[in-house]
């Protein structure tokens, strides 16, 4: 298909241009943007949950603290040691690929809820070592003065605006990378590991190894968001590395769509303003956030994103099936695609219903015996 | 010699505690096949529970506990119908995103109530026992004794009486059991609502010696699954071993060693167990 005919591509550039903008009608407003760019780094590292979560079906509850080891990496060099933004942000983000890439070595031994549980650890223990590790980390007094990414005499880093476009940019950087490998056969082999592991394994795929590369993926992405919101926010603490982080990393890929190109970015949006609104009850605000995580598991476990890709890939169908029944050489699928059964039963839309880990609607009445 | 028994004896009542909390989550995964993360939030509840009933309305300890329980027992039962019983045939990820929002629900909750300050506990048990030369106080010793009777009720209840046996063939084979009569939903939800009930026994016993928090739970919930995974997940004695095993390298680390690493131990022992068996040490062969 002609990618400029296809709605979730047009969908996701148009979200992206629409947030291109916002510094056009909040440039006065320094609040505003720095909430703005604050949610981008989240999403950032959203991003990379998107890869381990969404594309490969495994629940990484460390995203936190590579978040964590992200902030403190630029955090503390660039202060403590009095690096350069551009020379810390460079060499955390490697640091955290390495911590990332060590974790992967024992995680991609472990499989669905060992996974969860062991990832779930080494957060706690990142946050326990940031949290605790007084001469270096400074414990709960954090790191003040986070030094600005220096523009080289072209560009003050300091004004919001110029801030908002730097995330802006490496924002850009991880959606297209998301796209990229969304569309490769790395992201083909990482969907046949969340359809089925022994299936994957069976046809020949590593599963080992590609687990493995997608956790030190989504680490180096969470390292990336990391480094920007230290330098954005100015002064980190521990609760940059708490397993909050993690489960707000969380609801943000929840609501927006798993697995999905534009989920990520608009869930972050969207569940960032929700916070804002909430403000006012801060520690409280997850007494409706809870339920509403629950609720959104339960009736919309795809998200905003997957719900509009349902609906394309429904209307797609029936204008394939107005055409001629041979043309089935398009085998894009680029997006969660709906297991809505529309009576179409060819064996192509079964597999794009197991694909899309939609549960609730695919689960069949045997799958409660079976699980 | 003297530090040493002391430290073996809070090793022990800290155990005990530990056992009560993962014999309820290792039941949960053994019957509904899930890891229940909202686990330590149902045990920081349950302390706030009988610290309410105990300070605010003044009953005895004992009752505060026993209606705590049965408070928790409900609300254990409420989030198996109204959380994981509508996923039941979800991907596992969605169990436990769904879990990780009903902790941030009872966590906002018990912050709204009590406050997010700490809160202390005073233990209506005082006095001390001198045993082989170490004081133990008595509050530990009735943690230990308790601890014992319940897990003998508990196993008395699983192999003895009829609903208890109904949770054992759920765990063994789901289509087996429903065959033969049992109703898994309400196994699921006596199984939640039990192990909910243990966490809070758990929690009212070890509140007087540590203080109350909303996230109290948070670390628990942690030192719980590295317990029930050292023990295999849905071993009913792995669970106790595995609890007394990492409450005593637990409190011995930290006396002999340092405190972080004290704290860090139950981490430490669950990452270099998955890196060498990825499945546990005893897990059972489990159908999937």
């Amino acid at each position: 298909m002609n990618p400029m005919k296809n709605p979730r591509i047009i969908g996701t550039i148009a979200v992206i241009i629409l947030l291109g903008l916002t510094p056009l009608a909040f440039a006065q407003e320094n609040y505003a943007m720095r909430v703005i760019t604050v949610g981008m780094c989240a999403a950032i590292a959203v991003y990379g949950l998107n890869i381990i979560l969404g594309f490969t079906g495994q629940l990484n509850l460390a995203q936190g603290g590579f978040f964590g080891i992200g902030a403190y990496g630029v955090g503390l060099l660039t202060t403590d040691y009095d690096w350069s933004f551009w020379a810390a942000f460079v060499v955390s983000v490697i640091g955290t690929a390495v911590i990332g890439y060590l974790c992967g070595l024992i995680a991609l031994r472990t499989k669905d809820e060992y996974f969860a549980i062991f990832t779930m650890a080494i957060g706690f223990i990142i946050f326990l070592v940031i949290s605790r590790w007084e001469p270096v980390t400074h414990a709960h007094s954090g790191v003040n003065n986070v030094k600005f990414p220096e523009g080289g005499g072209l560009i003050d880093f300091e004004s919001p605006v110029a801030m908002f476009y730097l995330v802006f940019a490496i924002l850009l950087i991880c959606v297209y990378t998301t796209y990229a490998i969304r569309r490769s056969s790395v992201g083909r082999t990482l969907l046949t590991i969340r359809t089925s592991e022994d299936l994957a394994d069976a046809i020949g795929v590593r599963v080992g190894f590609s687990k493995q590369l997608a956790f030190a993926a989504s680490a180096v992405f969470g390292g990336v968001g990391g480094g920007l919101y230290a330098t954005v926010v100015g002064f980190i603490g521990p609760d940059a590395a708490s397993i909050d982080k993690t489960f707000e990393f969380l609801m943000f890929i929840l609501v927006g769509g798993m697995g999905t190109v534009a989920g990520p970015l608009l869930g972050s949006m969207i569940v960032t303003f929700l916070f804002e609104l909430f403000q006012d009850f801060q520690a409280y605000r997850f007494i409706v956030l809870g339920p509403i995580i629950v609720a959104l598991v339960i009736f919309a476990p795809r998200g905003i994103v997957g719900y509009l890709g349902g609906f394309v890939d429904r209307r797609n169908r029936r204008r394939r099936a107005e055409e001629a029944r041979g043309a089935d050489d398009d085998l894009d699928s680029t997006g969660a695609s709906t297991s809505g059964g529309t009576g179409d039963h060819r064996a192509r839309n079964v597999a794009d219903g197991i694909e899309s880990g939609a549960g609730r609607t695919g689960g069949t009445p045997s799958s409660e015996e079976t699980k | 010699m003297t530090l040493f028994i002391q430290q073996l004896f809070n090793g022990l009542a800290l155990g005990g505690v530990y056992c009560l909390a993962a014999i309820g989550l290792t039941l949960v995964f053994g019957v509904l096949r899930i890891p229940n993360l909202a686990h330590g939030a149902l045990y920081m509840l349950g302390a706030y529970i009988t610290y309410f009933f105990l300070t605010t309305v003044g009953v005895p300890y004992i009752a505060a506990i026993g209606i705590a329980a049965i408070m928790l027992f409900i609300v254990g039962v409420g989030l198996e119908r109204l959380v994981f019983h509508p996923l039941r045939n979800s991907p596992h990820t969605h169990h436990m995103i769904a879990a990780v929002g009903a902790m941030f629900f009872f966590q906002a909750l018990a912050q709204a109530i009590w406050g997010a300050d700490f809160r202390r506990m005073d233990t209506p048990i005082t006095g001390e026992l001198r045993i082989l030369g170490a004081e133990i106080s008595a509050q530990r010793i009735v943690i230990i004794v308790t601890a014992v009777i319940v897990l003998a009720l508990l196993a008395l209840f699983i192999k003895r009486s009829i609903h208890g046996q109904t949770i054992e063939a759920i765990e063994q084979d789901r289509v087996g059991a429903s065959l033969v009569g049992i109703n898994p939903s309400m196994v699921s939800m006596l199984t939640l609502g039990l192990s909910a009930l243990l966490a809070t026994i758990a929690a009212g016993l070890v509140a007087p010696i540590n203080l109350l928090s909303p996230t109290m739970g948070d670390a628990l919930n942690l030192k719980v699954f590295a317990i029930i995974i050292l023990g295999g997940l849905g071993s009913l004695p792995g669970a106790i071993v595995g609890g007394f095993a990492l409450a005593i390298a637990e409190t011995m680390t930290a006396t002999y060693i340092s405190s972080a690493v004290g704290e860090a131990v139950a981490f430490i022992v669950l990452v270099a167990v998955l890196a060498i068996k990825p499945n546990g040490l005893f897990t059972k062969a489990v159908q999937r």
